[in-house]
């Protein structure tokens, strides 16, 4: 008999953080403080004024802060957040790291795109290089 | 019909029209000294006039949220185009027969003071024998939620003449104010009944502060403790920029 396994979908629950995806507070996250209906929640944290969001304008991600009250004010909203390092958590994720990655190279000036683009060429040379000598040394 | 009860329950009714007499001092003045008589909430009946009336004088001050909010334009912004409370109060012009005439109060949901003005005309005739051109608003003053970043739900009493006659509803939101609550019933009115704004009485506006008083199942599911719930199917952001994507877009989270 087969065992049903109910799906690990990341759910809108008190204490989910969130991305936020678009308005004035793009990329930043928040915490679920209450959920308003099916397609708002109230979210707080200490980065962002607390506010009404649409879930459509909201990532979830895999971080709950699991004992935060429902309903918590912005100060024990800051201090479970805190608790719970988030900030630290999420800049540990790749996600995170590629998101620095691609903001790092969007301010990058042209001639530090030069210089990458330089970089790249030698790296590509010592990789072929070093394949090439791997190929011949096994035929 | 509400507006009958309303009348005799004028002192009860947040969103009635309330009656109040004049200061008998200031006989001789057009406009009365408003000051003397608001300062009586006890003449109102009515405890939530008299903070209002601390509103009107420390319009700013007395509204400030548990979170400052950094930029007071945004909010003006993103208010913009929706509705909000004013508290109209209008009375007849005195004559040398009436020189206190009755003072009525309405709490009335508009997207601006003009809009405001004329809607308390409008309802003070269907209920009175009073109207614009023979008659005065006294004050006008906006009507700010007092904790606009707390989830309540209201329940609202409404009358609507439909295209085959006139009904009396009551619904239920889930909001932050009683304005956006005001405004989702426009809207839900208008999306199921094909009601317009000018078709729709709103009767009383009221928090529900005891969810066990909830009656409506769509807002009643909203209660329940510990809730949760996926977002399935959802379309990321890159989806629809592209005719071909390298990989499938998961569409959940």
């Amino acid at each position: 008999m087969s065992k049903i396994v109910s799906s690990e979908w990341p759910q809108v629950e008190t204490g989910r953080v969130v991305l936020i995806n678009s308005g004035k507070d793009e990329g930043k996250l928040a915490a679920v403080v209450q959920i308003i209906d099916h397609k708002r929640a109230l979210v707080d944290s200490p980065h962002i004024e607390r506010q009404e969001i649409s879930l459509s304008h909201v990532s979830l991600t895999q971080q709950v802060i699991t004992k935060l009250p429902r309903a918590a004010r912005s100060g024990v909203v800051k201090k479970y957040w805190t608790e719970a390092s988030v900030d630290e958590k999420t800049a540990s994720t790749t996600w995170a790291k590629k998101r620095a990655s691609r903001e790092k190279k969007r301010q990058l000036t042209d001639f530090e795109r030069f210089k990458v683009m330089v970089l790249k060429k030698q790296r590509r040379f010592e990789v072929r290089k070093a394949v090439a000598k791997a190929r011949k040394a096994s035929s | 019909m509400c507006w009958g009860v309303v009348d005799q329950d004028v002192s009860r009714s947040p969103d009635a029209v309330c009656r109040a007499n004049l200061s008998r001092s200031k006989k001789s003045s057009h406009l009365p000294s408003f000051g003397v008589s608001l300062a009586r909430p006890s003449k109102f009946g009515y405890l939530e006039f008299s903070t209002k009336c601390s509103q009107h004088q420390q319009p700013s001050s007395t509204t400030t949220s548990p979170i400052s909010v950094t930029n007071p334009l945004q909010v003006l912004i993103s208010k913009m185009g929706r509705l909000q409370e004013y508290q109209v109060i209008g009375r007849k012009l005195p004559s040398e027969t009436d020189e206190t005439p009755r003072l009525y109060r309405m709490r009335i949901f508009a997207p601006n003071d003009v809009v405001a003005k004329s809607r308390f005309w409008y309802f003070l005739k269907k209920l009175r024998k009073v109207k614009k051109s023979a008659g005065e608003i006294v004050s006008l003053n906006v009507i700010h939620e007092k904790r606009p970043l707390k989830v309540k739900n209201f329940g609202i009493w409404v009358r609507y003449d439909s295209r085959s006659g006139t009904h009396n509803m009551y619904k239920e939101y889930r909001e932050l104010s009683r304005t956006d609550a005001v405004h989702s019933l426009y809207q839900d009115l208008a999306a199921r009944h094909r009601a317009r704004f000018r078709s729709i009485h709103i009767l009383k506006v009221a928090e529900i502060e005891n969810s066990a008083d909830v009656k409506r199942p769509y807002i009643k599911q909203l209660l329940t403790p510990n809730l949760k719930f996926p977002l399935p199917h959802r379309a990321p952001i890159g989806v629809g920029k592209k005719i071909f994507l390298a990989k499938r877009p998961n569409t959940f989270s």
